[in-house]
């Protein structure tokens, strides 16, 4: 991977980092409803796969999509508009924090049902196999969702008749902070690795470390021309250890904004329970260090966050602008064609 | 409507449907356990296969989940499914994929995406099939917002609203009773379509509304020519369709009788029966001469035993019994 290549990544987890930083800081204020999942910590993956993708693939995603979606080019205002429940959100409002989509994207849907990904994208994948068109279907899912049985239905299914879908399984509990193996946050499963399961279905498989965002878009990329050449689908194990902040249902950011300046040491690693996620795992500041071994420096890495931040400044105005949808919206789509 | 010559079973009607639907549209497929070569377990895909090839009728694992999910997917990508569960109560299976996924992603995306899907399933009480194989739930997806429920009672609705059902652009459940898969009857031709939402008088009268569903359509008919060796002309509406619901119909009807009989081949309780009647005192409130009646499944699992299973829905002498007393102010069992 080239630098600029390697840069451009960066700045697109940077811009999911510092976007859904936004949304809990705009939780804590009272602008957003119910509850929401965050992403935080996983960008790598994110970033990674979708940037191996064509613009013709799609992506079904879940509960913690707010990644997905900003890296797949989602402008940042609607989609913090769809989280405040603006009429201006990608959804004009009805979908909220865990049904962020877009088809212009090819992000028709986001499941929080947990199986949901697997067997829409198994559907989608399907759709391909038949028409053709160096198409693949994508499905993020925790390694929780493998818990469903639906999970396990797409995945034979899609071996079954070699569909083109890459099973994208983000395990975020491998190495939990604070949670004991087994328990909450954490998935509950028979197997110790996760790979037997598709590895059962025959069921071409990696397990790969998920922060590390220049092995994982080298292995999104050989995955994509498998499944394009028709050789059945790929299940793909990201192993990304849990941000701390995500223990509870509520994400707590409590060491504030990341702040780039700790990859090199110019400003200090927190202290405490938490100083080795950022010293080991935080895929923005492990990338910030690579690239800084790569010859970019610090400035230039500033430079870009500077650019972002004021990118999400403008996009937060424009969402807490925003109306909220009428009420006529909420009965405008319960059949397609009907008429308003 | 062009009739063709020959008369055709149920079963053979919706086939036909399929068809003529596949034929016209290469998007439509028929996705299924035993769909394929065997023909389904009625013999209600017989010929399919043979017609248009595993590339259009998928044979699945028994995974009604996950094939049911499957054609939710493969519907938003464009095709256009029609999706067998075998049994009715095997429905349960997939109720995820068709209540939280189906019904609501034209809703949750603002409308830009669609899921033109059709789920056809056989019910029935009457096969001693037993507790697992012959309850009907399409009260609960009537339920549903974002669902369309049909339930067809003749050969000829059946192939129409097969057409109207794979045409729309929304998850359509298509209930078929299997008790009438060898019923006979013309069915309209390859352009005779009926979309969701439109039922039918199937008898006229003038004394009370039989408001009937699936299998209590034959039973209603068969009382409807009991009451009128009685003298009591009974008007048999059959609905076809749960959701959209016609209420143009229940509301003319109810007007022209004054009275109206609900009969339901789902369970009484919470059921269909429930929301029609409910939806005729809104309609027609100040037209009722007698207070709104509902006969429906026995609120109980169907049983194995014919001599049980006989007996959970009423039959064509005991509707008529109650229609009587309606029309007459007597009570079932009193004198004259």
């Amino acid at each position: 991977m080239q630098t600029t290549e390697k840069m451009a990544l960066w700045q697109r987890m940077l811009l999911m980092r510092r976007f859904e930083e936004r949304v809990i800081a705009l939780a804590g204020k009272g602008h957003v409803a119910g509850h929401y999942h965050v992403y935080i910590g996983q960008e790598a993956t994110g970033a990674a796969v979708i940037d191996a993708l064509g613009p013709a693939d799609m992506l079904f995603s879940t509960h913690r999509n707010h990644g997905h979606f900003i890296a797949r080019g989602a402008d940042p205002a609607a989609a913090l508009a769809e989280i405040l429940g603006r009429a201006t959100g990608c959804n004009g409002g009805m979908g909220g924090s865990l049904h962020l989509a877009d088809p212009q994207l090819g992000m028709p849907h986001t499941s929080a049902v947990l199986g949901g990904a697997p067997a829409l994208a198994m559907g989608a994948g399907f759709e391909m196999a038949r028409s053709g068109g160096d198409r693949i279907a994508v499905a993020f899912f925790g390694d929780g969702a493998l818990e469903e049985g639906l999970a396990l239905e797409a995945l034979n299914m899609a071996a079954l008749w070699k569909l083109p879908v890459l099973f994208v399984c983000e395990n975020n509990s491998a190495g939990a902070i604070g949670a004991a193996k087994g328990g909450y946050p954490g998935s509950i499963i028979g197997t110790e690795r996760l790979t037997a399961l598709p590895a059962a279905f025959n069921i071409r498989h990696v397990s790969l470390d998920g922060n590390h965002m220049e092995g994982l878009r080298a292995a999104a990329s050989d995955a994509r021309k498998a499944l394009i050449a028709g050789e059945g689908p790929v299940f793909m194990e990201t192993n990304t250890p849990r941000w701390f902040g995500n223990q509870g249902l509520w994400p707590d950011l409590r060491h504030g904004p990341v702040d780039i300046g700790m990859a090199t040491g110019e400003t200090p690693l927190p202290g405490g329970p938490d100083a080795d996620w950022f010293a080991a795992h935080d895929p923005i500041l492990r990338g910030a260090r690579e690239l800084v071994a790569a010859g970019v420096p610090l400035s230039a890495l500033h430079q870009a966050d500077a650019r972002i931040t004021a990118d999400m400044d403008a996009a937060e105005a424009l969402a807490l602008a925003a109306p909220f949808p009428d009420r006529a919206a909420a009965l405008r789509n319960i059949f397609a064609g009907q008429s308003t | 409507m062009t009739a063709t010559q020959t008369q055709v079973t149920f079963r053979e009607a919706v086939i036909e449907a399929l068809a003529e639907e596949m034929a016209r549209d290469r998007n439509v497929l028929l996705i299924g356990e035993d769909v394929g070569a065997a023909g389904g377990v009625f013999h209600q895909t017989k010929g399919l296969f043979d017609q248009f090839g595993p590339i259009r009728v998928i044979d699945t694992p028994i995974s009604e989940a996950g094939f049911i999910g499957m054609a939710v997917g493969a519907a938003m990508s464009g095709l256009r499914p029609v999706t067998e569960v075998m049994f009715g109560d095997f429905i349960t299976l997939g109720m995820d994929l068709l209540v939280n996924q189906a019904a609501k992603v034209h809703w949750m995306s603002d409308g830009q995406y669609r899921v033109p899907l059709v789920v056809r399933t056989a019910v029935g009480i009457g096969a001693a099939t037993g507790p697992q194989h012959a309850q009907s739930f399409h009260a609960w997806f009537a339920h549903v917002p974002g669902l369309k429920v049909v339930f067809p009672s003749n050969p000829a609705d059946a192939k129409a609203l097969m057409k109207g059902a794979i045409r729309d652009d929304n998850p359509v459940i298509f209930f078929e009773d299997r008790m009438s898969y060898g019923m006979r009857g013309s069915v309209g031709g390859a352009d005779h379509v009926l979309p969701p939402g439109q039922a039918a008088v199937a008898r006229p009268g003038r004394d009370i509304s039989l408001i009937a569903l699936g299998q209590m359509v034959p039973r209603a008919l068969d009382a409807a020519t009991r009451l009128a060796s009685a003298g009591i002309e009974a008007e048999v509406i059959d609905l076809r369709s749960l959701v959209p619901l016609d209420e143009g119909i229940i509301a003319q009807t109810v007007r022209r009788t004054n009275r109206a009989l609900v009969l339901d081949p789902g369970c009484i309780g919470f059921g269909a029966s429930a929301e029609i009647a409910a939806r005729v005192q809104e309609l027609a409130f100040d037209w009722l001469d007698a207070p709104v009646a509902r006969m429906g499944a026995a609120q109980v699992p169907v049983p194995f035993s014919p001599a049980l299973e006989s007996r959970v829905l009423p039959d064509g002498a005991a509707i008529a019994a109650r229609a009587a007393a309606m029309v007459t102010g007597r009570q079932e069992g009193e004198a004259a």
